[in-house]
């Protein structure tokens, strides 16, 4: 493309006017995604703020009322109702506790183990990344069947035999104390192999010379690691713990299958709630508040990461 | 001296063949745990249903047989069930609207933002980098809520999905990391904006328009919550979401839910393994703009 022949046809002004013509077609061109951004991202989001402020039912007869910030404190501070949200907000924290640091480290073993120069390598990583091509809803309901509870369910007899008939059976998702885990085991399962491939990019971005050097200066494998490899990856890892950390707060669908926020509410999440009391509570006016306490929650996780990312540039 | 070296070097290299085949058996370990489930839904897709929840020798291959697939087939052969056919072509629909759409209308925003000059460009870029951090999530119920009138449609399923701010923000970056010089001598050349986008960006920017088709395709195909909040005549299902209804209703048929799940993820599971190094290549890409 580039025929660089003789001095631009135009003159300067009128390559600015030309400049100046693209207003047309760029508004055309940006009109269609900016109109449906509009419609069904802006205006929902702000029709969010609206009804939660209001008491709202679907198919009500009456009109939706004021309802002030009542839905707020019914969610925050009424011991009648905050017990539930609370208990959404702890899973999703413990659900966030356990896969973000498990998760990831887990991820950043097999990228590290995959980067090896070893035959085969890439057979390996089809495997790893093979459950991030399923759909939540089918990896939730095989796993159901792998947590069945009886001795005759996957993982009750893996365990059975593994241990010599000394473990278990556990009524995995049935049990107020490992429901929760099962599902976390079940999310990791899923989910690490996409991490897994983001960190090996990161990995091959880091030049091949400072391996080189830490060698000759007889540095060992984990020096090298903790010295070369820990800070070449900071923007990665950074990345790839935010981006866990907020979906694990959108934690919905395994939840929806597998156990309906029970047993009590051991697996509760806060998506479950606003989707439940929207639903099957049919309080829309709740439920946004509920959203709006979610977008906060996420908005927060994200400022803390762009706070992280700015530092790291200053120092750079 | 020379025997110190020279014993070290061997001790070196001892090592490192006993690190390699740590690797591996390491490898092989964890390869077994990432398939299994896989393993076990494929083989319980041809199993009778009492040989499914049956321990360990549900990994077993014995008694194999199509039975599950007709089976489920027969079991899905009315409108007030739903066909299987209905299923596929409802998640066809929303996941080729959304990819397709998408493709275009963010590509070409995104082209504007990046490389056109316009009053409010600058704006309108900022309230993209912001609707970036917005899932979902938090606007499903006002959107239901909006939308209620509009429940078991095809469109009302891939309506909210074609315009996405991540989606334009991954074409953005792209774009703007483009040499000046591709566009210049077609702007040159008196092409206006369509034809350069059209003619010039598009062919050269294969890689982010592989990177978005499967990111949305992915997310299309397994989309659950808002089929769950905003459909419920079978016919209208997508994939995901009948599975759900489909493993809650007794009869437990575990061997035809198996099947079920098998057809579900076939394709998808197919176009990943014959073009994996570019698949996952494509994905990867994704994180590094962060």
């Amino acid at each position: 493309m580039s025929t660089s022949g003789p001095a631009p046809l135009l003159s300067p002004r009128k390559a600015a006017r030309g400049l100046r013509r693209d207003t047309l077609p760029a508004v055309t061109m940006a009109a269609p995604a900016a109109l449906g951004l509009l419609a069904f991202v802006v205006v929902p989001f702000g029709l969010a703020v609206w009804l939660s402020l209001h008491n709202v039912r679907l198919d009500s007869p009456t009109p939706p009322g004021w309802f002030g910030l009542e839905q707020y404190r019914r969610i925050l501070f009424d011991p009648n109702f905050r017990g539930e949200f609370y208990r959404g907000l702890l899973n999703n924290l413990v659900f966030a506790a356990v896969v973000v640091p498990v998760q990831t480290a887990l991820a950043l073993a097999l990228a590290v183990l995959l980067n090896r120069p070893l035959r085969g390598m890439a057979f390996f990583r089809t495997f790893f990344f093979m459950p991030v091509v399923f759909p939540m809803a089918l990896v939730a309901v095989v796993w159901k069947l792998i947590y069945a509870r009886d001795d005759l369910g996957m993982l009750n007899a893996f365990l059975d035999t593994a241990s010599f008939g000394l473990l278990g059976p556990y009524d995995w998702l049935g049990n107020e104390s490992t429901a929760l885990l099962s599902i976390i085991i079940m999310s990791i399962w899923q989910g690490v192999g996409l991490q897994m491939v983001i960190i090996l990019a990161g990995l091959q971005g880091i030049p091949g010379d400072l391996y080189e050097a830490a060698a000759l200066d007889r540095a060992g494998r984990w020096r090298q690691f903790v010295h070369i490899t820990l800070p070449g990856l900071r923007n990665t890892l950074i990345f790839v713990v935010m981006v866990t950390t907020i979906l694990s707060f959108r934690l919905f669908d395994q939840v929806y299958v597998m156990t309906q926020g029970g047993p009590q509410e051991a697996t509760t999440t806060v998506m479950y709630q606003a989707v439940t009391t929207a639903f099957d509570a049919n309080n829309v006016g709740r439920a946004s508040a509920i959203t709006v306490l979610f977008f906060v929650i996420v908005l927060v996780v994200t400022l803390v990461q762009r706070r992280l990312l700015r530092e790291e540039r200053e120092v750079a | 001296m020379s025997a110190t070296v020279h014993r070290r070097t061997h001790r070196r290299r001892a090592q490192g063949r006993a690190g390699r085949a740590g690797a591996y058996l390491l490898l092989t370990v964890l390869t077994v745990v990432f398939v299994a489930p896989i393993a076990y839904m494929v083989i319980g897709s041809f199993k009778p249903a009492g040989e499914v929840i049956d321990g360990l020798s549900g990994f077993l291959p014995r008694d194999l047989s199509l039975g599950n697939y007709t089976g489920m087939l027969d079991r899905f052969d009315s409108p007030a069930t739903g066909r299987f056919s209905d299923f596929y072509l409802t998640s066809l629909i929303v996941a080729g609207v959304v990819v397709l759409g998408g493709l275009v209308v963010n590509s070409m925003a995104a082209y504007a933002l990046a490389r056109l000059r316009w009053r409010g460009r600058d704006t309108v870029l900022m309230v993209v980098v912001l609707l970036v951090i917005l899932p979902f999530e938090a606007i499903a119920v006002p959107l239901f809520y909006l939308l209620n009138d509009h429940r078991n449609t095809y469109y009302v399923q891939f309506l909210p999905f074609v315009a996405s701010a991540f989606s334009i923000y991954l074409f953005y970056s792209f774009f703007a990391g483009l040499p000046k010089e591709m566009e210049e001598a077609a702007r040159v050349d008196g092409a206006g904006p369509w034809r350069t986008f059209f003619l010039i960006i598009v062919p050269n920017s294969k890689p982010v328009f592989a990177t978005v088709t499967i990111l949305s395709f992915l997310t299309a195909w397994g989309s659950f919550l808002w089929p769950v909040m905003m459909v419920d005549q079978p016919q209208r299902r997508p994939l995901p979401l009948e599975i759900a209804v489909f493993q809650g209703q007794p009869p437990y048929d575990w061997g035809q839910i198996f099947a079920f799940g098998v057809l579900m993820v076939l394709p998808v599971l197919l176009v990943f393994l014959l073009f994996q190094r570019w698949f996952v290549q494509s994905v990867a890409s994704s994180g590094l703009k962060g």
